[in-house]
C-alpha cells in the first residue's frame, strides 16, 4: 500500500444517504478475479441517469451511512480505480470503512453540516497527519483510529505487521486454541 | 466484573491487543480470488487449512448443474474454477458445485456442525452475522482481510461496542423471525447498529427455532450491526448434536457458560415489544423502509424516500395488500433452510400459484434440498406451480442466471431490496416465507393472519 498523507483537490458531490455497495459496483462486475479495472463500472446504473455528474476528482463528498450492505471490497477498488483518494461523509458502514483503510482510500468522517459546506466549497485539502480538513478558509478536525492512521501514513502491509507477532499466534495455538472443528477431516 | 456474551468470546480469542484469533474461516468464490492471488505473489501459505472451508454459491446456476464446466456464463465459470484451483493448491477443503455438501455458505456451516457456540467465525460476506445464532462471534470481512486471515488465522480488529436488543412479550400468530428482524430494522434504522455487536435477547428470541434465530442474526448487517448473537441454549445444543463436525459429547458445561452475566453493561440497550409486531413488508429500497402488511405505503419524508417510491413505482397511500406481484422468490441465506421451506409448503399445500406470478423455491443447500425431497415438500411446491430449484444464492443477488427483469415486482424472502439487487430495474419487497407463499397464491400481498 502506498503511504497516504495529504489528499488535496476538487470535490465531487454525491448528496445521497445510505448509498449501498450494490450501487457503487453492481453484482455483474464482481465476477472478475482481478483487483483492477473496476473504475469504469463505478455507479454503473446511476451513471445512466440524466443529470448524473461525478467527475474523477481526488475527493468524494457524500451522505450518511455510505457503503452499506455487501462486504465487497470491489466497491473501494472501483472508487479508487476511478480516481478518488479520499471520501468524506457524516458516517460510513463498518465493513466498507475498514475495506477502504486496507487499500489506502482515506475515509473521513465530518459532521453533516461540515460535509454540506465542503460540498459547496468544491475544493479541500485533507491532512491525515494533522487530522484536519481545510476548505473555504476553515480547518475542521476529524477523528481516526491512531493505529489505522499510522498504517496509512506509513503505507504498511497489514499481514507483514501481524506476522511480526507470529510468536504470539504460535503461543495462542499451543495453549488456548479450541479443539475443533477440523474442516479437513470432514467427509 | 460481569461480562456480556460478546466480552467472553472476545477475551477468549484475543492473541494480543486488537488481534483476534479466528476459529473458522468460510470462503466463497466471489471475494476470495484476489486474496489467494496475493498470497501466491507473496509466497505465503494458508496458515490453517484445517480451520478453513470453501463452497461455491453466488455464481452457481440453480438448474442442477453438477460441474463448473457446465456453467454457461464464462466469467462465472472462471470464478468457480478459480476457487476450485485455489483450494486444491492451498489445501483448503472445498464443496464446489456437484458436491452433496454444496450450498450457501451460511447454510452449510451450521448444517455441517462447523458452526458452534463460542467460536469466532469470519467470511468475505456481510451475512456471516448469521452464525451468531449459535452464540458465536461472526462477521463479514473484505478481501484484504480474507487474505490476512488466510495468512495469519487472525484479524486486526478494534473491539466494537456492544448493544442489546431485548424483546418483551411474544410474537403473535403468523408473525415470524423475519418479521421480528424487519420490524427491528424499521425501528433502529439501517445504520442503527453501526459500530456495534448486537445481542438479541428475551422470550420472543428464546422461543425461536435455530432457523428463526439464523434469520434474525443474518439481517443484523441490514441494521448496520457488525455482528448479531444469541446466547446458546437447549434449542441450540439439540440442533448441533449429532452433526458431522459436532463434538461428541457436546461440551455442555462450557457452552452453558456462554451467556451474558447478570448486571453486565452494554454500550446501548434497545427494548422492543415483540407482541405488537405484525407481518412486515418492505416498500422501498432499503430494509429499513418497511411497514405492517395492514398498513399503506407511507408518505415520503425526505428525498431518499421519494427516490425509493419512484424506483418502486409506488404511490403513497396505496394499501400494501393491493400491491400486485410478478414474481415470488423463496430462498437466500436468510430463509432457505428446511424450517423455512416447511413453513412455506404448509401455506401452499393444495393451492395454486396465481396465473400472473412466476414463483420459485431455492433450497439453501444440497442437503436441505435432499431433506425437503425426502419429506415430499418438492411435490407440494411443484403441484402448486412453483419452480423447484437446486441450491445457491439464486435471485437474492442475480450473479447467476436467476434474475428478475426490469420493472418486475418480486416478493422475496431474501435480505436486500436495494435498487437493482435482484436484477436491473427489478422491484423487491422483503417478506417472510409464509408471507411470500401466500402472496404467490393470491398474486398480491395478504395478511397471513386473516388468510384462510
Amino acid at each position: 500500500m502506498e503511504p497516504v498523507r495529504i489528499v488535496e483537490g476538487q470535490v465531487s458531490v454525491l448528496d445521497r444517504s445510505d448509498v449501498d455497495t450494490d450501487q457503487i459496483i453492481p453484482k455483474q462486475f464482481l465476477k472478475r478475479v482481478e483487483r483492477t479495472g473496476f473504475g469504469e463500472f463505478l455507479f454503473y446504473d446511476w451513471a445512466k441517469e440524466p443529470g448524473w455528474d461525478l467527475p474523477a476528482n481526488p475527493i468524494l463528498a457524500t451522505g450518511r451511512n455510505f457503503g452499506s450492505g455487501s462486504s465487497r471490497e470491489h466497491a473501494p477498488w472501483a472508487l479508487e480505480d476511478y480516481g478518488f483518494r479520499a471520501i468524506v461523509a457524516p458516517s460510513f458502514a463498518d465493513i466498507f470503512y475498514s475495506n477502504c483503510t486496507k487499500i489506502g482510500l482515506l475515509p473521513v468522517v465530518l459532521p453533516e453540516t461540515d460535509v454540506k459546506e465542503l460540498m459547496a466549497a468544491g475544493h479541500a485539502r485533507i491532512d491525515l497527519e494533522e487530522q484536519e480538513v481545510a476548505f473555504a478558509g476553515r480547518q475542521v478536525p476529524f477523528e481516526i483510529d491512531p493505529e489505522i492512521a499510522r498504517r496509512l501514513l506509513e503505507g504498511l502491509d497489514d499481514i507483514g505487521v501481524t506476522l511480526q507477532q507470529a510468536g504470539a499466534i504460535d503461543a495462542y495455538e499451543a495453549e488456548r486454541e479450541r479443539a475443533g472443528p477440523v474442516t479437513t477431516s470432514l467427509a | 466484573m460481569p461480562q456480556t456474551l460478546f466480552d467472553k468470546i472476545w477475551e477468549a480469542h484475543e492473541v494480543a491487543e486488537s488481534l483476534l484469533y479466528i476459529d473458522l474461516h468460510l470462503v466463497h468464490e466471489v471475494t476470495s480470488p484476489q486474496a489467494f492471488e496475493s498470497l501466491r505473489l507473496a509466497g505465503r501459505p494458508v496458515r490453517r487449512p484445517d480451520r478453513t472451508l470453501a463452497t461455491a454459491d453466488h455464481n452457481v446456476p440453480t438448474d442442477g448443474s453438477t460441474a463448473a464446466a457446465q456453467i454457461r456464463d464464462r466469467l462465472s465459470r472462471v470464478q468457480v474454477e478459480t476457487l476450485e484451483g485455489n483450494c486444491r493448491e492451498f489445501g483448503v477443503p472445498a464443496y464446489s458445485i456437484g458436491s452433496a455438501h454444496q450450498g450457501i455458505v451460511h447454510v452449510i456451516g451450521p448444517e455441517l456442525g462447523v458452526t458452534q457456540p463460542g467460536m469466532t467465525i469470519v467470511c468475505g460476506d456481510s451475512h456471516t452475522s448469521t452464525h451468531g445464532a449459535f452464540g458465536a462471534l461472526a462477521f463479514g470481512i473484505g478481501t484484504s482481510e480474507v487474505e490476512h486471515v488466510l495468512a495469519t488465522q487472525t484479524l486486526q480488529q478494534r473491539k466494537p461496542k456492544s448493544m442489546r436488543i431485548r424483546y418483551e412479550g411474544e410474537l403473535g400468530y403468523g408473525v415470524t423471525a423475519k418479521d421480528l428482524i424487519l420490524g427491528t430494522i424499521g425501528r433502529i434504522g439501517v445504520a442503527g447498529g453501526v459500530g456495534h455487536v448486537i445481542e438479541y435477547a428475551g422470550p420472543a428470541v428464546e422461543g425461536l427455532s435455530m432457523e428463526g434465530r439464523m434469520t434474525v442474526c443474518n439481517m443484523t448487517i441490514e441494521g448496520g450491526g457488525r455482528a448479531g448473537m444469541i446466547a446458546p441454549d437447549e434449542t441450540t445444543f439439540e440442533w448441533v448434536a449429532g452433526r458431522e463436525a459436532a463434538p461428541d459429547p457436546l461440551p455442555l458445561d462450557e457452552w452453558r457458560a456462554l451467556r451474558t452475566d447478570e448486571g453486565a453493561a452494554f454500550d446501548s440497550e434497545v427494548v422492543i415489544d415483540a407482541g405488537e409486531l405484525s407481518p412486515q413488508v418492505t416498500w422501498g429500497t432499503t430494509p429499513g423502509m418497511v411497514t405492517d402488511v395492514t398498513a399503506a405505503v407511507p408518505e415520503p419524508r425526505d428525498q431518499g424516500e421519494q427516490r425509493a417510491l419512484a424506483y418502486m413505482a409506488l404511490v403513497a397511500g396505496t394499501p400494501i395488500q393491493e400491491i400486485r406481484l410478478d414474481r415470488v422468490f423463496i430462498g437466500s441465506c436468510t430463509n432457505s433452510r428446511i424450517g423455512d421451506l416447511r413453513e412455506a409448503a404448509e401455506v401452499v399445500r393444495g393451492r395454486r400459484v396465481a396465473s400472473s406470478v412466476d414463483a420459485m423455491v431455492v433450497p439453501g443447500s444440497q442437503q436441505v434440498k435432499a431433506q425437503a425431497e425426502a419429506e415430499g415438500l418438492d411435490e407440494v411446491f411443484r403441484a402448486a406451480g412453483f419452480d423447484w430449484r437446486s441450491a445457491g444464492c439464486s435471485m437474492c443477488l442475480g450473479m447467476n442466471p436467476d434474475i428478475a427483469a426490469p420493472g418486475e415486482r418480486v416478493a422475496s424472502t431474501s435480505n436486500r431490496n436495494f435498487e437493482g439487487r435482484q436484477g436491473r430495474g427489478a422491484r423487491s419487497h422483503l417478506v417472510s416465507p409464509k408471507m411470500a407463499a401466500a402472496a404467490a397464491i393470491e398474486g398480491h400481498f395478504v395478511d397471513i393472519r386473516g388468510w384462510e
